[in-house]
């Protein structure tokens, strides 16, 4: 019995010892190249073998669908093709990039790349891909000034820091199953706030439609309305203004809309809060919301009802849609600037762009892409002409449009509006008080951190 | 046979394992006791030994909770945006006078920074009404499952339950009972009731924080309550009854008296905890509709962290004045229970 303990006690020891030691390496099964859908194929490229150790680069990545699926493909390719090259896509709720990242940043810990929003808010720390880049003169010719420009710190007028991944537009979404079933006409290309309010309110009355009428709770879609209206949010210097009447007027039909029962208050009670949901269970006739929705729309609703994306309502300001959307940058902080510029490159090649907007079906900010067109890999019939009718929205988008998203302080602006115009809207503040308090939180966060 | 001997073999295998963490342990008191306690103690004396002990702990404490804290009084006298302290110019007091700049102190509109004059209103109210109603309903639960009820052990269970829940799960199961669309404005509906604005009005929307948040929490403080309720001798009440007393005075002459040091726990972590507020709200209502149920932590969370642009002075200056008034609280109700108990 003793020499039984003796040789389990051993062999424990052994199986400890053994544990410490160190793993096994295996190694990494062949790479195949992957079959996708893409309408366009990166041809096979002889790629040079590695001779050391892999440069790895890491890629802080959020996704507002199936992104992080679609570029985990293209990474597959440009591995495939740059063998010294490894990219880590480090996938993280939109929360990190930015609440997290601007810390990890200041903290010297930043990744080598990121995919982002708020063009401004790493000015400074970004990599200037123009040193590295085969042909910076693509980026220029390619993508929006303003954008370029928003990355750039105050002085600098040439670097490259970054490219816009996906172009976003705001945009109504409409129930029309809702309006034949009311026997009431759509509202046509030049229908105004006051005819999409007094139309929609007639349907969800006929069919017994909870809401009416909503629009995404943010400053960005709001912003749609404002210019709209009228109202310029940037002045000619730059600087944000809230007190125009189109504001006023804009901010007081929303009220309009809660106070006759047309919306759903809950929307408007937190930042982030999207009239969309309402959409997509039928509760709602009409959304202001954005491209961006399309996949989730014709995924959700599905064949319970036809539904399309109508041209912005017009005001005095004409038919506004507001551009958006999500930039891929490097950090300067970088190890290995040379391969991040190689990589971003392969990202802004056409064809791989083109794959990325086909499948994920985000509108092309890359004009090349744009001109050609995308052949969105989707077969629903809604959503080709809900792209379409984004595209053409595209045309809509006016200076103050493609200008407010970009500018260094429009955060500002979009972090307290919600809850200063929610104030509004209980009656917690007058419309007075409230452009007040809005006008000074945004001073006040411009004064904190000068764009 | 074959079953005896896999007996055997487990056994065995238990054994050895034993034998190993047995010797393990030797080993590692012989090497702490030869090469560390024992000169240690020979180079400091007996008397500075636990302090030795304390150290580990300490280091700690002092690194994830007193260096914050330092950390905040440096980000509260300093200017934004600079994330690092050697990069953040001095500002003094501004942060402070900012906060102070009020023209009419009961009126948080006419205050500069007016949204941390509501937060602190709304954190007031929800205190005073969320501690009352904790300690209270606490108690009477406690007084119920201390009684010679039926089930009495799954009742202890189901009270306390609600405690082992994610507060974020908490605020998702009470949103999908109030929303518009919720559980209970169906059944309001179903009734014949008109649905009720739950969460989209303000003084609905604080209610219900209160109610949420007693409900989420009063398990803990029923269990303090009742570990006191039965460290209470039963021979007071036998001899109380045989004076005559009924549940009435049983509970203010013996049960009130003798439980106070026990509700004094219950109030002062009750009430920090409902000053700490955070989780819940943050989930369930956002701090609305309007800045309803905007409370401190949250505008601290706001300001400091979640905005895209961050004021971290305002936030730190917050969270320095959320903390004396809290300190404050502490020494003034321990003092006057002192004097009391």
């Amino acid at each position: 019995m003793k020499v039984n303990k003796l040789i389990i006690l051993l062999m424990f020891v052994a199986m400890l010892l053994a544990a410490c030691g160190p793993a096994a390496t295996s190694t990494p099964a062949p790479t195949t190249a992957m079959a996708t859908s893409a309408p366009t194929a990166v041809p096979p490229t002889t790629a040079p073998a590695a001779t050391s150790a892999p440069v790895v680069l890491h890629f802080m990545y959020y996704q507002d669908g199936a992104e992080a699926s679609i570029m985990a493909p293209l990474i597959t390719k440009f591995e495939l093709a740059n063998p010294g090259i490894m990219v880590e896509l480090d996938v993280v709720p939109y929360a990190n990039i930015t609440n997290q990242l601007p810390a990890q940043v200041k903290a010297g810990q930043a990744p080598d790349m990121a995919r982002i929003t708020n063009f401004g808010a790493f000015r400074g720390e970004l990599l200037d891909l123009s040193k590295y880049l085969s042909d910076p003169t693509f980026m220029t010719s390619n993508f929006a000034a303003p954008v370029l420009a928003a990355m750039r710190a105050p002085g600098d007028t040439t670097g490259l820091y970054g490219f816009p991944d996906t172009l976003t537009v705001t945009g109504p979404f409409v129930n029309t199953t809702l309006f034949q079933q009311a026997n009431v006409p759509l509202p046509g290309a030049n229908a105004t706030w006051d005819d999409w309010t007094k139309a929609t309110a007639q349907v969800a009355k006929a069919t017994n439609t909870k809401y009416a009428i909503g629009m995404d709770a943010t400053g960005h879609r709001l912003a749609s309305v404002i210019i709209s209206d009228g109202g310029t949010l940037l002045t000619s210097d730059g600087k944000f203004t809230i007190d125009t009447p189109g504001f006023r007027q804009a901010v007081t039909m929303l009220k309009s809309w809660q106070d006759q029962g047309l919306t759903d208050k809950q929307i408007w009670t937190k930042s982030g809060n999207s009239c969309i949901n309402d959409f997509m269970s039928g509760d709602m006739v009409f959304c202001l919301s954005g491209s961006w929705q399309v996949g989730n729309v014709a995924k959700t609703v599905g064949t319970n009802f036809d539904w399309q994306v109508v041209p912005a309502p017009t005001g005095a300001g004409g038919s506004v849609g507001i551009a958006g959307g999500s930039a891929v940058v490097a950090f300067k902080s970088t190890q290995h600037p040379a391969e991040v510029a190689k990589f971003m490159e392969f990202l802004m090649q056409s064809e791989n762009y083109s794959y990325f907007s086909a499948n994920t079906l985000a509108l092309p900010a890359e004009t090349t892409v744009a001109k050609a067109g995308v052949d969105y890999n989707t077969k629903d019939a809604n959503v080709k002409a809900a792209l379409n009718a984004f595209t053409a929205g595209v045309q809509n988008i006016s200076d103050q449009g493609w200008a407010l998203n970009p500018n260094p302080n429009a955060f500002a602006y979009y972090q307290n509006s919600v809850t200063r115009i929610s104030q509004y809207l209980t009656g917690e503040l007058t419309l007075d008080e409230m452009v007040q308090k809005l006008q000074s939180d945004i001073d006040t966060a411009i004064a904190q951190n000068p764009g | 046979m074959q079953k005896a001997m896999r007996k055997d073999l487990f056994q065995s295998i238990g054994d050895g394992i034993g034998a190993f963490f047995a010797t393990l342990y030797e080993w590692i008191t012989f090497v702490l006791d030869q090469f560390l306690f024992t000169p240690l103690q020979k180079l400091v004396g007996m008397r500075r030994m636990p302090y030795f002990f304390v150290l580990p702990n300490l280091l700690v404490f002092a690194l994830f909770s007193l260096l914050p804290m330092l950390l905040n009084f440096g980000y509260a006298f300093t200017k934004d945006p600079n994330l690092f302290l050697s990069e953040r110019p001095w500002i003094g007091m501004q942060n402070f006078q900012e906060i102070f700049d009020c023209k009419t102190i009961l009126d948080p509109n006419t205050c500069v920074v007016d949204l941390f004059w509501r937060a602190v209103g709304n954190t007031v109210q929800f205190v005073v009404f969320q501690v009352a109603l904790m300690v209270g309903v606490s108690m009477l639960t406690a007084l119920i499952l201390n009684g010679k009820i039926k089930a009495r052990g799954f009742f202890r269970s189901v009270y306390f339950y609600p405690v082992l829940l994610s507060p974020i799960v908490v605020a998702l199961i009470w949103k999908w009972i109030l929303q518009d669309s919720g559980l209970l404005n169906g059944i309001l509906i179903a009734l014949g009731i008109p649905a009720q604005p739950f969460m989209t009005d303000p003084n609905w929307a604080r209610f219900w924080m209160v109610m949420i948040s007693t409900w989420s929490n009063m398990g803990f403080y029923t269990l303090i309550l009742l570990a006191g309720l039965q460290s209470i001798p039963s021979e007071l009440y036998d001899a109380a009854k045989i004076d005559g007393a009924n549940n009435f005075n049983l509970f203010r002459s013996i049960i009130l008296p003798l439980l106070m040091p026990t509700m004094l726990v219950v109030t002062v972590l009750s009430l920090i905890r409902a000053v700490q507020v955070f989780d819940i709200v943050y989930a369930f209502t956002g701090g609305g509709p309007g800045s309803a149920t905007l409370y401190l932590v949250q505008y601290i969370y706001m300001n400091g962290f979640s905005s895209p642009i961050k004021l971290m002075g305002l936030a730190s200056t917050a969270s320095i004045l959320m903390a004396g008034v809290l300190v404050i609280m502490t020494i003034i109700q321990l003092a006057v229970r002192r004097n009391e108990v």
